[in-house]
């Protein structure tokens, strides 16, 4: 039982190996093998969404998710998508709009809105909040985070019309 | 939350699950997004020594319609449901229901065929599917063989599928008439207080069929025949919606828990109801 299994991830594009216990949690693969600390462990029940990452271009919870699932895919946490000199849009609008209080959901949030604004480039208040069901807040009440993602989306969309 | 340890397969065929599941007997469990069985397993509460991954299996995340009928793969997920856009115009319930179930991230994991061979009563698409009398495609040592939805459910996480078989599509006769999937939830990600599918046709102003299915209010989904009869033959007027209502709370069975007492689901099962045959006859 519990033979150890060879992984390999390609984690915010740099390739990890390593053995694993298939039953790990990629959460725990993350923020304790890998020392990726962005990811959160809420509610580890799959409701909260603070652990959720990108894996092979889709928004999955990591904690309700084997290792051994995952093996051969592409993962992408929030430290993939922006770091304190280079801050994606998402997050330079969660800072200016007041998207965060404690911040704890914040990783999960943002990680989420990528590929909500990648779905739907442009979205009404209701796609976002619709789309965005997966991840609590009990700080914000959701206002602002709703805020900075419209307001994201606009840098963004502007951005791209600019480049055209 | 840690669970047990487990053996983990991810085999690249049928046959070799099959082979899995024969050698391991009911030590074996197939998995598809794992979005049900994981979270039992950490709570220790499903026990599963030998876990068949089904990812590594192609074609069985097809979705094929013809003139006939809807053939989804068992990997399908409720994600895939609601983005093909021809299986909406196909069959636009299955996008309703999919649309109400879980969250965006649980629903780019859960499956189609996890959703229904679960046997979980608080799984939407079981009811949907005894709604639309589909029929379940089950593969063993023994070759093929398929049951119909409304067959398929003997008690919660009981079902007609042998500890040796698996769950490989669904097949949905094409519907037809207006529809409506209908479901009360105390918030995003739970599952009903009391769920209601259905589909009607018409001819004229007069009801020309009716299916009704219920969710989440008894041990196993309820294929209401008797509820579906009351509207056959009326213009779906209030005594009508009152004799359907009557009929399914006779069918149904639901228990305390902490969605509610017994008078309140049954109260609720009576709301969602009405609801859902409304808006399907004003679609019809």
């Amino acid at each position: 039982m519990s033979n150890k299994m060879h992984i390999k991830l390609n984690v915010n594009g740099k390739a990890e190996e390593f053995l694993a216990e298939p039953r790990e949690l990629l959460i725990y693969t993350l923020r304790e093998r890998l020392n990726i600390t962005g990811p959160h462990i809420g509610c580890e029940t799959s409701h909260c969404g603070a652990c959720t990452v990108t894996i092979d271009g889709k928004s999955v919870k990591a904690c309700t998710m084997f290792v051994a699932q995952a093996n051969g895919a592409e993962v992408t946490t929030i430290e993939g998508i922006g770091g304190p000199d280079d801050l994606h849009p998402l997050q330079t609008a969660f800072k200016e709009h007041h998207g965060l209080q404690c911040g704890y959901c914040t990783p999960g949030m943002i990680t989420r809105a990528t590929k909500l604004l990648e779905d739907i480039p442009n979205p009404t208040e209701e796609e976002i909040r619709f789309g965005m069901a997966g991840n609590l807040c009990r700080c914000t009440g959701y206002q602002n985070i709703v805020k900075s993602i419209k307001a994201a989306a606009a840098e963004m969309n502007a951005a791209k019309e600019a480049a055209e | 939350m840690i669970p047990a340890a487990f053996e983990y397969y991810r085999p690249s065929d049928l046959a070799g699950v099959i082979e899995l599941l024969e050698e391991h007997g009911d030590d074996a469990r197939v998995m598809a997004g794992g979005h049900s069985l994981i979270p039992m397993m950490k709570l220790r509460m499903a026990d599963v020594p030998h876990l068949i991954d089904l990812q590594g299996i192609s074609g069985l995340s097809d979705i094929t319609i013809d003139t006939e009928s809807i053939r989804i793969g068992a990997l399908v997920t409720q994600t895939n449901i609601i983005c093909h856009e021809d299986l909406a115009a196909a069959a636009p319930i299955l996008r309703e229901t999919a649309l109400q179930i879980a969250d965006p991230q649980v629903r780019n994991m859960g499956t189609v065929g996890g959703n229904v061979a679960n046997g979980d009563p608080g799984n939407d698409m079981p009811g949907l599917m005894q709604c639309l009398n589909a029929s379940f495609t089950l593969i063993g040592p023994d070759g093929e063989r398929n049951v119909a939805a409304r067959d398929f459910y003997e008690a919660a996480y009981m079902t007609a599928r042998e500890d040796d078989e698996v769950l490989t599509a669904v097949t949905i006769p094409l519907p037809e008439g207006g529809y409506a999937y209908e479901k009360q939830k105390r918030k995003i990600g739970d599952y009903a207080t009391a769920a209601a599918a259905v589909q009607i046709t018409k001819i004229g102003e007069t009801c020309a069929s009716a299916s009704i299915a219920m969710t989440n209010l008894s041990d196993i989904p309820v294929f209401s025949e008797a509820a579906s009869t009351a509207l056959v033959g009326t213009s779906v007027d209030d005594a009508a919606l009152k004799a359907a209502v009557g009929a399914m709370l006779g069918d149904i069975d639901p228990t305390e828990d902490n969605r509610g007492p017994v008078a309140f689901k049954k109260h609720v099962a009576g709301v969602i109801l009405r609801r859902a045959i409304l808006r399907a006859w004003s679609r019809a």
